[in-house]
């Protein structure tokens, strides 16, 4: 049931041409990225002569492409997010899934995962762009492996915030602003606590969990943040659903 | 164990205070076609919401085929089509596709989902739009579509807000036909503030007014209090009352204005033939001579003002 949700998320997605324009702009700036990086690789490191400074090419592109990557979906979550129930509450659709039967639960899993498949169309093709460095290098499977799933990860929670906004308004572009805000705030956290990072409200930064994923580690003390995050945002969309219910 | 399709045991539900439906219980059986009736913000729309499930009830509770709507809301709702007042669209979908999510959701089968969504066009008329845009269709297309969407799983209930609203008089009868169809084997119930429509499609009525319920019985005794025993006659060279009243039967008349008069006969009485033929012989110039029927519209105003007048007198 999930699913059928997931798959209707997805078919709306398509059926606008918001999706595709995203997707293929998003696609070009990462390109071009990408196409970037491996010209800098070279002019740097034919300039670096000491072995400590030379970084393998995996490295050097991945970090470049990951990190703009990263910055980027800051910018596009929001703007796909922010249909996902504002829309449907405005056009009134929404009875149309309150009374089919599902659940609550099952309705905001299909609206998040719809949203995460859409995006992890992204992270597929940045993998795929960057395995293409294996012609004529010999590239870091797993740094790629790591920092996908740290991007799908950070996708994923900025996708949460977004529905669990767009569950609170009728208005899409109030959704959008709010949830880029809150996504900025959380990622820029650990900048205002640049002097103390062992704070606690900088280790809820969003960009600090990320990190230790673009330096190809997986820790799982940041999957368990994002899980967490992931699952806090969802509950209070169903909980916002359901007051809708109650309160009518 | 009884077999009453939708059960309504006492539904209220207060809007900050305000009571918007208050105590509200109805049964409905299979093969029943209840009209909802009502003035605007009656509470129509909102016992709907409960009975669906998109509303929880502040108090009592909707069975469904005798699933409780509270405790099993997912096997509930599988026994429900529902056409809410606005009509839940996803305009920018084609109507191919809109139903075949609607299919998908109210669990038809993967193999079952083409077959149902072909049969939903051909019994709403929308065989020729189904690679249509909903956002380009018509009004009353898209109401189509609303109405296709209720009944494409087959529901034992199908609830529909208001479904002729926006509709030309052809489409209306087709849906009228539709409801009736939908309504031989499983349950219907619709609201509408159109009444001549109830008397049309339903078997059963309720009148709500300020969320009570006001009346509540088959739609026989509501026409039967709509077909009195009156008549209303027009004659250009009228009697006397007294003279009338010398008919056999005829127990009032009601001089209305110049010439037209109501008049008013016992139970079992036929007095029309010989009102005609007084009127031959005497001269009176009748005219028209027909059975006076009190408009559906006032029988409803009387039973909402009637209760008024209950309330009123019970506070006093």
């Amino acid at each position: 049931m999930i699913i059928n949700v997931a798959r209707k998320e997805l078919k709306s997605m398509f059926a606008s041409p918001m999706g595709w324009v995203i997707l293929s702009l998003l696609m070009f700036a990462f390109g071009t990225y990408y196409l970037n990086g491996v010209n800098d690789y070279f002019a740097v490191m034919s300039g670096a002569m000491r072995p400590a400074e030379r970084t393998g090419v995996t490295q050097f592109v991945g970090q470049m492409v990951y990190g703009f990557a990263s910055f980027m979906v800051l910018f596009a979550v929001p703007l796909l997010s922010m249909r996902l129930i504002s829309e449907e509450r405005r056009s009134q659709t929404l009875p149309f899934l309150f009374s089919a039967p599902i659940s609550l639960t099952e309705i905001v899993m299909g609206k998040f995962l719809g949203l995460v498949a859409f995006l992890s169309i992204l992270v597929v093709f940045i993998a795929a762009m960057l395995c293409t460095l294996n012609i004529w290098a010999d590239i870091d499977f797993g740094f790629i492996v790591a920092n996908s799933i740290g991007l799908l990860l950070m996708v994923a929670s900025f996708s949460a915030l977004g529905l669990c906004f767009s569950s609170m308004t009728q208005q899409p572009v109030v959704a959008a602003i709010l949830t880029f805000i809150a996504l900025f705030a959380l990622m820029f956290l650990d900048r205002f606590f640049a002097g103390d990072p062992s704070n606690t409200l900088a280790s809820l930064s969003l960009t600090r969990h990320f990190q230790s994923f673009s330096g190809g580690l997986i820790d799982t003390a940041d999957i368990a943040y994002f899980g967490l995050f992931i699952a806090t945002f969802l509950t209070l969309t169903v909980r916002r659903l359901d007051a809708d219910r109650l309160r009518g | 164990m009884n077999n009453f399709t939708v059960e309504a045991i006492e539904l209220t539900r207060l809007y900050g205070g305000r009571e918007a439906v208050s105590n509200v219980s109805f049964t409905l059986s299979k093969g029943q076609v209840l009209g909802f009736l009502g003035p605007n913000g009656a509470g129509k729309s909102t016992t709907m919401k409960m009975l669906t499930g998109n509303l929880a009830p502040s108090n009592g509770s909707v069975k469904i085929c005798g699933i409780d709507m509270m405790e099993n809301p997912k096997e509930a709702k599988a026994l429900i089509g529902y056409l809410p007042e606005m009509r839940p669209l996803y305009k920018e979908l084609t109507v191919d596709e809109y139903l075949t999510i609607a299919a998908r959701l109210h669990r038809v089968s993967a193999g079952n989902i083409k077959k149902a969504v072909e049969v939903a066009k051909e019994r709403c008329g929308l065989g020729h739009m189904s690679k249509r845009l909903i956002e380009n269709l018509s009004n009353g297309y898209q109401q189509r579509v609303g109405i296709a969407q209720a009944i494409i799983h087959n529901p034992m209930v199908v609830i529909l807000d208001e479904p002729t609203v926006g509709l030309d008089p052809i489409q209306i009868r087709d849906i009228r036909a539709l409801i009736r169809e939908v309504g031989a084997e499983r349950s219907v119930i619709i609201s509408t503030h159109i009444l001549p429509e109830v008397e049309m499609v339903c078997d059963h009525v309720q009148i709500i007014d300020k969320g009570k319920l006001v009346f509540n019985g088959a739609i026989d005794v509501l026409k039967k209090q709509r077909i009195g025993n009156k008549l209303l006659i027009s004659m250009h060279n009228p009697p006397s009352t007294d003279e009338l009243l010398k008919i056999a039967g005829v127990t009032e008349v009601e001089v209305l204005s110049a010439g037209q008069m109501r008049v008013r006969f016992a139970d079992n009485a036929t007095p029309a033939e010989a009102i005609v033929q007084a009127a031959v012989q005497n001269n009176w110039g009748l005219h028209q001579i027909a059975p006076d029927q009190t408009s559906l519209e006032d029988v409803f105003v009387q039973l909402t003002y009637q209760e008024q007048a209950v309330t009123e007198a019970s506070v006093s």
